[in-house]
C-alpha cells in the first residue's frame, strides 16, 4: 500500500515536469585494457552531467567492451533485449562502432556517439536515430591541413597507422592541405618504435610533420622524435595530446601544435564550470573525451526535457535542435547529424607541474563535414 | 636512397633485435628447461617498466630505476613460479596456456589498480639523451646505441652463465633429462624458481629500457610477446644462441622491410597506394621469414628435434 502510494507520488511529480519520461541509457565503453583512459574519461564526463542535473529519471547502465568488437556486440544485444535500453552511447573506437551501431539503429534504438565518427555512418550509412556529438573522424585532420596552409608549410611529411581511421586521417589532411608531401607513411597499428620512420623523415627534406598516432603510439613517437634531435615542427590531432597522456610524454610535447574542437581554456561559462567541477569531482583535469561525454549527456538531457523517447519523431527533432549549452560554445548538427563547430589549434604548454594545452588560433570556423551530400535521410 | 639512411636503419634493426632477445631469452629458457609455455612473460616486461617509472619518479635516478625493474620482475617471477606455475609442469600445454593467460589479466588489472589507467612517464637520462654523430655524417640517438651495447653485454653474460657456471650446467642438464639431475641430488624446484625469476628479470629489464623511449602503460607487453614467440620459433626452442640470432634476424627483417618495401612499391605505383601496399606486406615480413626458416629447418635454426 505504502509502495503504491510512493509510486503514485513519483508518477505525479514526474508528470508535473513537462513531458518527462523515464529513459534508460546503455553505455558501452572501454574501461579496461590499453585504451581504458579514453572510455573512463567519456564515462566520467557523462556521469558528471547527469549528476549535476540530478536526474533520477535517467538511468545509465555502464559496461566495459574491453576494446573488443565481439564483446561490444554481445553487450549491445543484452542491453537492447534484456535491459530494454532506449538509447545507446559510449563507444570510443570506430571499428567497435561499426560492429554495434547499425544493428542497434535497425532495432529502433537511438545512438549518441561521444567519440567514434566513422565516415561510413556520416555518408551513405547515416541514420535519423544516429547523432555524433564529437566529430566526424576526418574533422580534426582537415583542421591540421588548414593549419599547415596558414602557417605556410609546403613540404609536409605525413604518417598514420595502416588501418581505416589512419587512412581517413591522411585523407582528411590532404583534402584541405595545399602544399607538397615530402613523404607519406603508414605504420603498423600499435607500433611503438618509430626509429625507422624518424630516419626517413630526416632524410626526406620535409619542412614539417603531420602525424596521427593515438594513445601509446603517439607517446612513443613524441619521445623518440624529441630524442632524435630533429627540429621540424610537428602538427597532429588532439588525440596524441590529450590530457590523459601528456604527462607521460613530458617535455617532448611542449610547443607542439594540435587540432581540437575542445580545449580547457575555451572561454564560456559552461566550459569554465565544467572544467572546475570535473576537477573537483575526479581530482584531475578533463580531456577532450571527458568534454565529449559531458556534452553527450547534456544533449540527451535537453532532448528528454522536451520529448518522450517513445515518440521517435519528436525525440529526433529534440536531439537535432541541440538546445544545450555545449562546452565548445557554438554547436549545431549538420544535415547528417554530425557537428558543425569550430576546430581550434592548440599548443602544448606547462602550467606549474602540469602539461596542458592552450588555444592559439581557430583553424576552421563552423566546420561541417565532407559527407553531408552523400547522406539521404 | 642514401647509404647513411640504410646504415641508420640497420642500427635500428639491431637495436630492435637486441631488445627482442632480452624478451625471448627468458621465454626460451623457461620453455627449454621446464617445458612450460608462459604467455604471462609480457606481464614481466610491463612490471619492469612500471617499477622503473615509479622508482624514477620517486628518486630521479635512472640507474636505480633499472635496478628496481630487475628486482621487481624477478620477485614477481619467483612468486608466480612458486604459487602458480609449479602446479602446471605436469599438465599439458593447453592448461598452461589457459593459466598463464589468466595471469596476464590479473597482472594487467592489478597494475591498473595500483597505478591507474593513464600511462606513466619514464625519461631517458640526461647523459644519454640526444643524438651522437657517427662516421659518414650519421646522427644516431645515443640511447639506442646504449641499448645495443647493454643488450649484447647481457647476452654475453647469459652465455657465460650457461656455459661456465655450475648453475648453467644444471640448467643444461635440466633441459635434457630432469629425472636424472633430480636423482643426482639437484634441488629441481629451486632450480626452476631460479630460471623462472631470471627469465622474468630479463623481460623486466627490457621493459624498463624500452619504457624510456616508448609508453609505459597497461598491456604494453602483449605485442612484444608475440614477436618473442616468433623469435624462439625461428631460433629453435630452448636455445639461447638461437634466441640471439633469431632476435637479430627478426629485428633487421622487420625494420628493413618496413623501410624498403614501401619505397620499392613507390617505383611502380602512386605514393599513397605504394605506402599502403608496402606497409601491409612489411607487416607480414617476419612471418614469411618464420615460414621460410621452418620450411628448411622444422625445429628452428638451433633447435634439437
Amino acid at each position: 500500500m505504502k509502495l503504491k502510494f510512493l509510486a503514485l507520488v513519483t508518477a505525479l511529480t514526474s508528470a508535473a515536469s513537462l513531458a518527462q519520461a523515464d529513459v534508460k541509457v546503455g553505455m558501452i565503453t572501454t574501461l579496461s585494457g590499453g585504451g581504458a583512459g579514453l572510455g573512463i574519461d567519456v564515462r566520467d564526463g557523462f556521469m558528471l552531467a547527469i549528476k549535476q542535473a540530478s536526474r533520477d529519471d535517467i538511468e545509465v547502465v555502464i559496461e566495459d567492451d574491453q576494446r573488443k568488437p565481439d564483446i561490444a556486440v554481445q553487450l549491445a544485444d543484452r542491453m537492447i533485449q534484456s535491459e530494454k535500453v532506449d538509447i545507446l552511447t559510449g563507444i570510443i573506437w570506430s571499428n567497435l562502432a561499426m560492429a554495434v551501431v547499425p544493428s542497434a539503429l535497425a532495432q529502433g534504438k537511438f545512438y549518441l556517439s561521444p567519440n567514434a565518427g566513422p565516415s561510413q555512418l556520416a555518408g551513405k550509412g547515416c541514420h535519423k536515430n544516429y547523432f555524433n556529438v564529437a566529430w566526424q573522424n576526418d574533422n580534426l585532420h582537415e583542421a591540421g591541413g588548414a593549419h599547415a596552409n596558414s602557417t605556410g608549410y609546403n613540404n609536409t611529411f605525413v604518417l598514420a597507422p595502416n588501418y581505416p581511421a589512419g587512412k581517413d586521417a591522411l585523407t582528411g589532411f590532404k583534402r584541405v592541405y595545399e602544399g607538397e608531401l615530402s613523404g607519406e607513411l603508414y605504420t603498423k597499428l600499435g607500433q611503438k618504435d618509430y626509429a625507422s620512420e624518424i630516419a626517413q623523415i630526416r632524410a626526406s627534406g620535409a619542412d614539417s610533420v603531420y602525424f596521427f598516432l593515438p594513445g601509446g603510439m603517439g607517446i612513443s613517437f613524441l619521445k623518440q622524435y624529441a630524442d632524435s634531435g630533429l627540429e621540424l615542427p610537428l602538427v597532429g590531432p588532439a588525440f596524441s595530446f590529450d590530457q590523459g597522456i601528456l604527462q607521460a610524454v613530458g617535455d617532448a610535447a611542449l610547443g607542439v601544435a594540435n587540432t581540437s574542437q575542445w580545449s580547457k581554456d575555451i572561454a564560456n561559462p559552461t566550459n569554465e564550470a565544467f572544467v572546475a567541477s570535473f576537477q573537483a569531482e575526479y581530482g584531475r583535469l578533463p580531456s577532450l573525451y571527458a568534454s565529449q561525454g559531458f556534452d553527450t549527456a547534456n544533449l540527451l538531457i535537453s532532448a528528454v526535457d522536451v520529448a518522450d523517447v517513445a515518440d521517435a519523431d519528436a525525440f529526433q527533432a529534440a536531439l537535432k535542435a541541440a538546445e544545450f549549452a555545449s562546452t565548445r560554445g557554438d554547436f549545431s548538427f549538420a544535415e547528417n547529424n554530425h557537428p558543425i563547430q569550430d576546430v581550434f589549434v592548440r599548443e602544448v604548454i606547462k602550467e606549474g607541474d602540469i602539461y596542458t594545452n592552450k588555444i592559439v588560433s581557430t583553424a576552421l570556423e563552423d566546420h561541417s563535414n565532407a559527407y553531408v551530400a552523400e547522406c539521404k535521410m | 636512397m642514401s647509404l647513411v639512411l640504410l646504415i641508420e636503419q640497420i642500427l635500428n634493426g639491431l637495436q630492435f633485435g637486441v631488445m627482442l632477445f632480452l624478451m625471448a631469452a627468458g621465454l626460451t629458457l623457461i620453455f627449454g628447461v621446464m617445458g612450460l609455455i608462459n604467455l604471462a612473460h609480457g606481464s614481466f616486461y610491463m612490471i619492469g617498466a612500471f617499477a622503473a617509472a615509479a622508482t624514477a619518479a620517486a628518486t630521479g635516478s635512472f640507474l636505480l630505476a633499472l635496478a628496481a625493474s630487475l628486482v621487481a620482475a624477478a620477485v614477481a617471477g619467483a612468486i608466480v613460479e612458486m604459487t602458480v606455475i609449479r602446479r602446471l609442469y605436469n599438465r599439458d600445454h593447453l592448461d598452461q596456456v589457459l593459466a598463464t593467460f589468466a595471469l596476464i589479466l590479473i597482472f594487467s588489472e592489478g597494475t591498473r589498480w595500483l597505478f591507474g589507467s593513464f600511462p606513466l612517464f619514464l625519461e631517458i637520462p640526461e647523459y644519454l639523451s640526444g643524438p651522437i654523430s657517427l662516421p659518414f655524417g650519421i646522427q644516431y640517438p645515443q640511447y639506442r646505441l646504449a641499448i645495443i651495447a647493454v643488450g649484447l653485454l647481457v647476452a654475453a653474460g647469459l652465455f657465460a652463465l650457461i656455459a661456465r657456471t655450475s648453475i648453467g650446467i644444471q640448467i643444461r642438464a635440466g633441459e635434457s633429462d630432469r629425472e636424472m639431475i633430480a636423482a643426482l641430488g639437484v634441488d629441481i624446484s629451486k632450480l626452476y624458481t631460479f630460471v623462472f625469476a631470471l627469465g622474468a628479470a630479463l623481460a623486466g629489464f627490457a621493459g624498463a629500457l624500452i619504457g624510456a623511449i616508448q609508453s609505459v602503460q597497461v598491456g604494453m607487453g602483449e605485442p612484444v610477446l608475440i614477436l618473442a614467440f616468433v623469435v624462439i620459433v625461428i631460433g629453435g626452442i630452448g636455445s639461447i644462441k638461437g634466441a640471439l640470432l633469431g632476435a637479430l634476424l627478426v629485428g633487421l627483417t622487420d625494420t628493413l622491410a618496413g623501410f624498403l618495401l614501401p619505397a620499392a612499391f613507390g617505383l611502380i605505383m602512386e605514393p599513397s597506394a605504394a605506402a599502403s601496399v608496402g606497409s601491409s606486406l612489411a607487416s607480414m615480413s617476419i612471418y614469411v621469414l618464420m615460414a621460410g626458416v621452418l620450411l628448411f629447418r622444422p625445429t628452428g635454426l638451433f633447435g634439437s628435434s
